[in-house]
């Protein structure tokens, strides 16, 4: 295959990702006259943010007092310190018109009994910077993500976005003067590849759960965007800090949802003690996310945990009421049942802390331009390249995010991405003239998984790397592990050269998406584990058992990794747009 | 277990055919999709079929499982006996093996115009809606699109080109049935005529197979009714 041969299509714009993010900067530009194309791997309503279960954070104030303000210092605060504070005020000042948009939009929000949004307290919250728990979590139900994600596709039907429903996207294109040109995708129906040309190509891919054997994630959460992004020779930012959700469904994965704590649910050791009173006196099981799953490892390693293997602890609702469980949770329920066979009306769930969120990703600025080092000279942006979502790193989450902040943070910055490319098309009227070697590095990808013969298998290694992420580069980290840690994903990257494909059938081969998807995956590893290494401190959800407090002199700064496995640093953007700044202090919940 | 399952590849010069499949070591709380990603990782990577979510909330891994439509991420092993028959949903054109076009369904699915559609000028805050007009959404917003239900009704295989079928009849319910929504008589209009509503016989194989619990068939009889009332 050569670049002559291949299909082409024009656009003016390229997302790649129809989640949330991907939708919501597609109905910007499509509303704005754009020829937007989407390309996602799945037909849309299947990406992960349908899986969105608690709500999304805004300042309405619908049930008690509240203001974008304390939003942002609870944010700050979450992100131990490492969020960009510049970008988070920007999203906490957008979120309520951003609710509101939604809504307009379709989005059926649980009510209050004036009409307006239902909004549930969510863990980190507080009123007065620091003060009583604020509500601050718009929800429908506990399947907000659904809702929101279907009103978002409907609302790009109704904008005429062009579809590319189950294509893969394999490399980014990006000339010789270090233009992003668009990306060649393969059509997983009929295994061909198309060549998209695009004057702006946004990455709203999501994030890399799959890392670890026991997530929360859809499966095909792998990092396909933030390793075409590593390939392209962008760094990644912060990939050390993963979040490990408190509440997965213990031994399964399956998430069960923040609000059940926001309603009132709490966590029971094998005592029944309400253990989470003791590491935070205030917030209790309100607490950040991050210091709530240490707490029940902690609980667990020191022999309080619950079942016959004392493993997990329990989460208890069953005080909420039926009425309350069918209303405000019937989703979790359902899934309790499904998956385990207990109903939470009437006795607890049985919970541990799964690998759920990628804080880390592709370093971008509050337009979600990507943007890179250049030199020893402050960042500029990559011409032509977008990231929004959990693949970008902008950074609002830090070293840890809270929870209603994500589905805050893809359409905030879905929307600033979008409103940024009108822009940048308005003063880019052509597309570039693409050279033909820039297109060779997605072709060589093509054609390694073209070599046929006896090898490895692409389940075998996706597993023994989750596992080895799972034990070296979990909830608790040291020296030893994180060192042993890159010992044998190195090894498993080594082994992945002589992996080879059974099946090479050109019709809808998932065997060879797979494959593509172990690729990005085992890079990703690589950068989480290497970063992990490199930073001796504990901050948000890195939490070093040799390195136990967090270093603001040292290691208050972004960790940038390039695929060659150097890491870099950056700087924290602490001077937000117009308030003053949050110095770092002591976190205490 | 035994598993017969159908295979085809367009790309192998073979006919379809049923092909079978014996593994065991499940964990009693194993769903279906548990033995399909372990025939594939285990027994032959070629076997395709499509998944994302794994918890029943993303509709990707619908299909006909013992001669009844659902998603294997939520079926579980225990009570689908020693042998247990899988195929592509019914009705639908098969690109390969476990995985169909969908493209009919989806088509009917945007027919229906599935969006919020308000004329009155946008307020700056939300629109009002009272809890109990909120609870009217309650059994319509929460379809996942996996398409069970109209791939397992008679009259959506007849008609695939005109009749909505019940996912989309839900999804217009949903929409007609939203207090904030003002184009009840644009809606009630495009479902005029023969074939988009009124092919629905009730049936009942939709309630009957519909993975999340909801009834399009409710849906279809309150649709009726409105436009009853809008007649007269």
């Amino acid at each position: 295959m050569t670049a002559m041969k291949l299909v082409r299509r024009k656009f003016d714009t390229l997302v790649i990702g129809a989640g949330g993010g991907g939708l919501r900067s597609a109905m910007q530009l499509a509303q704005a006259d754009a020829n937007v194309a989407v390309v996602s791997k799945v037909f849309p309503t299947r990406s992960h943010t349908v899986a969105a279960q608690g709500g999304m954070n805004a300042a309405l104030a619908n049930v008690v007092p509240d203001n974008w303000h304390w939003h942002m210092y609870d944010t700050v605060k979450g992100s131990d310190y490492l969020g960009d504070q510049d970008a988070i005020e920007y999203m906490c000042r957008a979120a309520s018109h951003l609710v509101v948009e939604l809504e307009h939009a379709g989005v059926p929000f649980s009510r209050l009994d004036n009409g307006k949004i239902y909004q549930r307290p969510f863990g980190g919250q507080s009123q007065d910077f620091g003060g009583a728990q604020a509500a601050r979590t718009c929800a429908a139900a506990d399947r907000t993500g659904h809702a929101i994600l279907h009103s978002l596709y409907q609302q790009n039907i109704r904008a005429k976005t062009h579809f590319f429903d189950e294509y893969f996207a394999i490399d980014l294109v990006k000339d010789s003067d270090g233009y992003i040109l668009g990306a060649v995708v393969l059509e997983i129906e009929t295994g061909e590849p198309l060549l998209i040309e695009a004057k702006t190509t946004l990455l709203a891919t999501g994030g890399v759960g799959q890392l670890f054997r026991t997530n929360t994630n859809a499966h095909i959460n792998t990092g396909d965007g933030i390793a075409m992004a590593l390939r392209a020779g962008i760094p990644v930012q912060d990939m050390e800090f993963f979040q490990f959700h408190p509440t997965g469904i213990a031994g399964k994965g399956m998430l069960i949802t923040e609000g059940v704590r926001g309603e009132g649910g709490y966590l029971v050791n094998k005592d029944g003690e309400r253990f989470m009173e003791r590491y935070a006196p205030h917030a209790k099981d309100l607490a950040s996310r991050d210091v709530v799953s240490r707490a029940i490892a902690i609980e667990v390693r020191e022999g309080r945990g619950c079942g016959p293997n004392a493993d997990h602890v329990m989460l208890k609702l069953e005080h909420l009421g039926a009425e309350v469980i069918k209303k405000r949770l019937p989703g979790i329920r359902d899934m309790a049942m499904t998956f385990i066979g207990v109903d939470p009306i009437e006795e607890p769930i049985p919970v541990f802390p799964t690998a759920h969120y990628t804080m880390g990703g592709i370093p971008t600025n509050r337009y979600g331009q990507v943007v890179v080092p250049l030199g020893e000279g402050a960042e500029e942006p990559i011409p032509g390249l977008y990231a929004v979502g959990e693949c970008a790193c902008v950074s609002v989450h830090g070293a840890n995010r809270l929870g209603g902040n994500s589905l805050l943070d893809i359409v905030v910055f879905g929307r600033a991405a979008g409103n940024h490319i009108i822009e940048h098309l308005a003063e880019h009227r052509y597309h570039r003239q693409l050279d033909e070697g820039s297109i060779d590095q997605a072709l060589a990808r093509l054609a390694r998984w073209e070599q046929s013969g006896d090898g490895e298998s692409v389940d075998e290694l996706r597993q023994e790397l989750q596992r080895v992420m799972e034990e070296d580069c979990g909830v608790f980290r040291t020296e030893e592990t994180l060192v042993q840690g890159v010992a044998r994903v190195e090894a498993l990257a080594e082994r992945l050269q002589n992996v080879r494909l059974k099946d090479q059938s050109k019709v809808f081969n998932t065997a060879r998406i797979e494959a593509f998807e172990l690729e990005n995956l085992m890079a990703l590893g690589l950068a989480t584990v290497k970063s992990a290494l490199a930073r001796k401190e504990s901050r948000g959800a890195h939490s070093r058992v040799d390195y136990p407090d967090r270093d603001d002199e040292r290691w208050m700064k972004h960790s940038l990794y390039y695929e060659d496995g150097r890491v870099d640093y950056k700087p924290v953007r602490t001077k937000p747009l117009t308030v003053d700044t949050f110095p770092p202090k002591a976190r205490v919940y | 277990m035994r598993f017969l399952i159908y295979r085809y590849n367009p790309d192998d010069g073979q006919s379809p055919r049923m092909q079978e499949y014996r593994l065991a070591g499940f964990d009693s709380g194993d769903k279906l999709l548990d033995a399909l990603l372990r025939i594939k990782a285990e027994l032959d990577p070629t076997l395709s079929f499509r998944r994302s979510c794994g918890e029943g909330v993303c509709g990707s891994d619908s299909l006909n499982i013992n001669g009844r439509n659902g998603l294997a991420c939520i079926t579980p092993l225990s009570e689908l006996g020693e042998t247990v028959e899988i195929r592509p949903l019914p009705g639908r054109p098969v690109i390969r093996d476990l995985v169909v076009d969908m493209e009919q369904f989806f088509h009917q699915y945007r027919a229906i115009k599935p969006w919020l559609t308000v004329h009155d000028p946008e307020p700056e805050t939300e629109y009002l809606q009272t809890p109990e007009q909120r609870d009217q959404l309650d059994g319509l917003y929460e379809c996942i699109l996996c398409g069970c239900c109209s791939t397992a009704c008679p009259s959506f295989w007849w008609n695939p080109d005109k009749f909505r079928g019940p996912a989309a009849l839900l999804q217009a319910w949903r929409f007609l049935a939203d207090s904030r929504d003002q184009a009840t008589g644009d809606r009630l209009a495009e479902l005029e005529g023969p074939y988009h509503l009124f092919r629905c016989h009730t049936i009942m194989n939709c309630v009957d197979v519909c993975p999340k619990g909801l009834n399009p068939i409710k849906a279809i009889g309150n649709i009726k009714k409105l436009m009853l009332k809008h007649h007269v």
